[in-house]
């Protein structure tokens, strides 16, 4: 379903304002938005303007090299690039996981959920949640919030630290690390390591929770504001465990058109080509996939947290199972269907993190010492895994030689372009069409992108501020009109 | 050991042996000297210029430079660490030395080096030599990206070998890293997992195929000590100038 703000019918008549850069996964967009004289917007386009190249340079480089070297695409989630890399050649390799080898790669993965989460709910969202959209820029940021809410901000920051510091124990690095290898992994978790996890996880489980009844509490008090603003309707893809519970790190993969009705399900990822294609439009270097049952016009879906925890027939811990049923009856089940529902739900999946650590800690496959098996080669493999924004799909063919001939990434940010973009069209309608535009008018727009959590929020945000510019631009192309804000201010 | 015979580095008394190098009387001694192409178990190669020190005033490689009693000998000095600095810059920017996802990173020589001698910048703009992989042989890879033309594996495979599988070829800045077949491919040479030649590459050129990175972060050879730590540990001690080599062993 492309929108019909899409494409302007005829855009040389149009005023075109530009807020570039946007920033995008750890580099650079842009939102444009074309006005008519009666500044009544015909389009709006979020562009992703960067070009990574992993796919091509990947090629040529040995197998095993592959977890390690495509992480790098990112500074946030390298523990998703890792782990979907590393299953994608556990195929190469024949390999079934032993029980130690999945249980460390979950721990590392739930972590990754964890760190990520906190990261985006508390330093980059919570600014705009708990002072408003365009409430002073000045306060607009982490360190506003830590003036204001102390206890809130030291929350925040200690949630992502346990989260990497579970990453280092499990990955031998906070970023970039490299504990998961083709077949397994290079190392357990020892007693020393489980118990140092083992002494906060208590508190982490209980300040999750806390969590989540802060992002409810924030959708309850502005309830109107939650459940209209950026709102629209998709189909939704995701993955679930083989009897419909969440599972983050490995399963079936599902999808519901926007009525709730199953187009697949417990579908096997390792030939997701067959039901998920990727379309180009000239505009923009991101890709645009969408299902290939529906077609590239109607097929697109969204993903991440909302998609998972609405989608899902349960949550397989019991404080997080509770908060997803109340999360789907609240107001009728509006959250689940909201932009801003997305905060809610990651908070949800936080929460679920928090327990899945807590309960593998206290298991004891971790300090086994089988950690790699192989078996047949074979020549293609794929990886999928539920990265902190969505599905993240990872495709390689190796020769004979061991080396990588080709390469096919669709990361999570990628499967929600078109919903993102759905997004901001719907703010536009809701927010600026007709209206003069302010620094607050702006950020609703980068509000409804930050719901998302795409990478380029989180490339950019870490003060609290993206690098923005809107241009205004009268028929003629002069500046009538410009809006300038700098990475630092 | 004549205990007449000795020499000064940095200040230190240092006692050798006839026959001894200055490099390798100071390692015996427990002394560092920065080096990246000398090898204990094989004959000073002088090519990288890493050793370089100064003995009476004049510059010279200290791994081909007989000790002699008397000498004064400078290796710690801000003068020659700058220069090694530049060497290990340059070394970096010939090559394609992509540590974060070379398999070598914490086993690595270069890598070591340039942590030791704080080298926190490029320096120099990146050659980008376009250098294809050789993986036709079925449990051997070459990645030529990472040479650095010191000749370890020449020597091996041919001193100690007996194969002379590894050569050099082409001068100056193409000189190159090349196999000895007619199709040019490690694949139709008798190499073998057990040779000489696969335990002494100092980067990650020539790898056994399928260990990739199955070694821990933290349990890596540079994770814990420094290799000016490491070089001492490896070097033959004063009753042992013989020689067995560290610098071999545990090296996946």
């Amino acid at each position: 379903m492309s929108s019909d703000l899409e494409t302007a019918a005829h855009p040389e008549t149009l005023r075109r304002v530009a807020i570039d850069p946007v920033t995008r996964v750890e580099g650079h967009g842009k939102v444009t938005l074309l006005l008519d004289e009666n500044d009544h917007v015909q389009q709006v386009r979020l562009h992703i303007v960067e070009f990574r190249g992993f796919e091509k340079f990947i090629q040529g480089r040995p197998y095993w090299e592959a977890p390690v070297m495509v992480q790098r695409l990112c500074g946030i989630c390298p523990v998703s690039h890792h782990l979907a890399a590393s299953k994608a050649m556990d195929m190469i390799v024949g390999a079934t996981l032993t029980p130690t080898a999945e249980k460390v790669r979950r721990l590392m993965h739930y972590g990754q959920i964890l760190q990520s989460h906190a990261l985006h709910f508390f330093h980059l969202c919570s600014p705009d949640l708990l002072f408003g959209f365009d409430s002073d820029v000045a306060k607009r940021n982490i360190v506003g919030i830590a003036a204001a809410y102390p206890e809130i901000a030291k929350q925040g920051v200690l949630l992502r630290k346990f989260g990497q510091e579970v990453i280092r124990i499990t990955a031998g690095k906070r970023i970039h690390g490299t504990g998961s290898i083709p077949g397994g992994v290079n190392k357990n978790v020892s007693i020393e390591e489980r118990d140092y996890l083992l002494k906060d996880v208590e508190q982490i489980v209980a300040w999750s929770q806390a969590s989540v009844g802060i992002a409810r509490q924030l959708y309850e008090q502005n309830l109107d504001l939650y459940d209209n603003f950026g709102r629209f309707k998709a189909h939704t893809l995701n993955m679930v465990r083989a009897d419909g519970a969440l599972d983050l790190y490995h399963g079936g993969l599902r999808a519901r058109d926007m009525k709730g009705k199953t187009l697949f399900d417990h579908y096997d990822y390792s030939h997701y080509w067959k039901e998920i294609f990727e379309d180009v439009k000239p505009w923009s270097y991101m890709k645009f996939p969408f299902l290939r049952r529906l077609g590239p016009e109607q097929g697109w879906y969204r993903v991440g947290p909302l998609s998972r925890v609405t989608q899902c027939d349960f949550i397989p811990t019991p404080l997080a199972e509770e908060q997803r049923r109340e999360f789907m009856a609240f107001n009728g089940g509006s959250a689940a269907g909201a932009t801003l529902g997305f905060h809610w739900a990651r908070m949800i999946e936080m929460l679920h993190a928090a327990e899945v650590i807590r309960d593998l800690l206290h298991d004891a496959d971790l300090q086994g010492n089988d950690l790699v098996s192989k078996g047949e080669r074979q020549a293609r493999g794929v990886g999928v895994i539920e990265a902190p924004r969505g599905t993240l799909i990872h495709h390689y063919k190796v020769d004979d030689n061991d080396q990588i001939i080709r390469c096919n990434l669709i990361v999570s940010t990628t499967h929600n372009n078109q919903a993102m973009n759905e997004a901001i069209r719907q703010v536009a309608r809701q927010y600026l069409d007709g209206r003069k535009l302010t620094e607050g008018l702006l950020n609703h727009i980068e509000v409804a992108i930050r719901a998302f959590d795409p990478c380029l929020s989180c490339a950019t945000h870490a003060l609290g501020k993206m690098p923005l510019e809107v241009e205004l631009l009268d028929a003629a192309g002069e500046r009538v009109d410009l809006l300038a804000r700098s990475s630092i201010g | 050991m004549n205990s007449s015979l000795t020499f000064q580095l940095d200040g230190a008394t240092i006692p050798f042996a006839d026959g001894q190098t200055v490099m390798q009387a100071a390692l015996a001694a427990g002394h560092y000297i920065p080096h990246l192409c000398y090898h204990p178990e094989f004959k000073p190669h002088g090519s990288c210029k890493l050793c370089t020190v100064k003995v009476n005033g004049r510059t010279t490689a200290s791994c081909t430079m007989p000790a002699e009693a008397g000498l004064n000998v400078e290796s710690e000095i801000e003068e020659l660490n700058a220069l090694r600095r530049t060497l290990v810059q340059m070394l970096f920017a010939e090559g394609n030395h992509f540590c974060p996802s070379c398999e070598k990173s914490g086993n690595c020589l270069l890598q070591a080096l340039g942590y030791d001698l704080e080298v926190h910048s490029a320096g120099f703009r990146h050659l980008f030599p376009d250098r294809p992989l050789d993986a036709s042989h079925p449990d051997i890879l070459l990645d030529f990206n990472r040479c650095i033309l010191c000749e370890l594996c020449v020597r091996a495979s041919g001193e100690v070998d007996g194969k002379n599988v590894f050569a050099l070829s082409g001068r100056g800045i193409t000189k190159h890293l090349i196999v000895n077949a007619e199709s040019g491919l490690l694949k139709d040479t008798n190499i073998a997992l057990s040779d000489k030649a696969m335990q002494v590459c100092p980067v990650g050129v020539i790898l056994k195929k399928r260990v990739g990175f199955s070694v821990p972060i933290g349990e890596r050879r540079y994770d814990q000590r420094p290799i000016s730590a490491q070089a001492l540990d490896d070097a033959p001690r004063q009753s042992d100038a013989g020689g067995s080599c560290a610098a071999c062993e545990g090296t996946p």
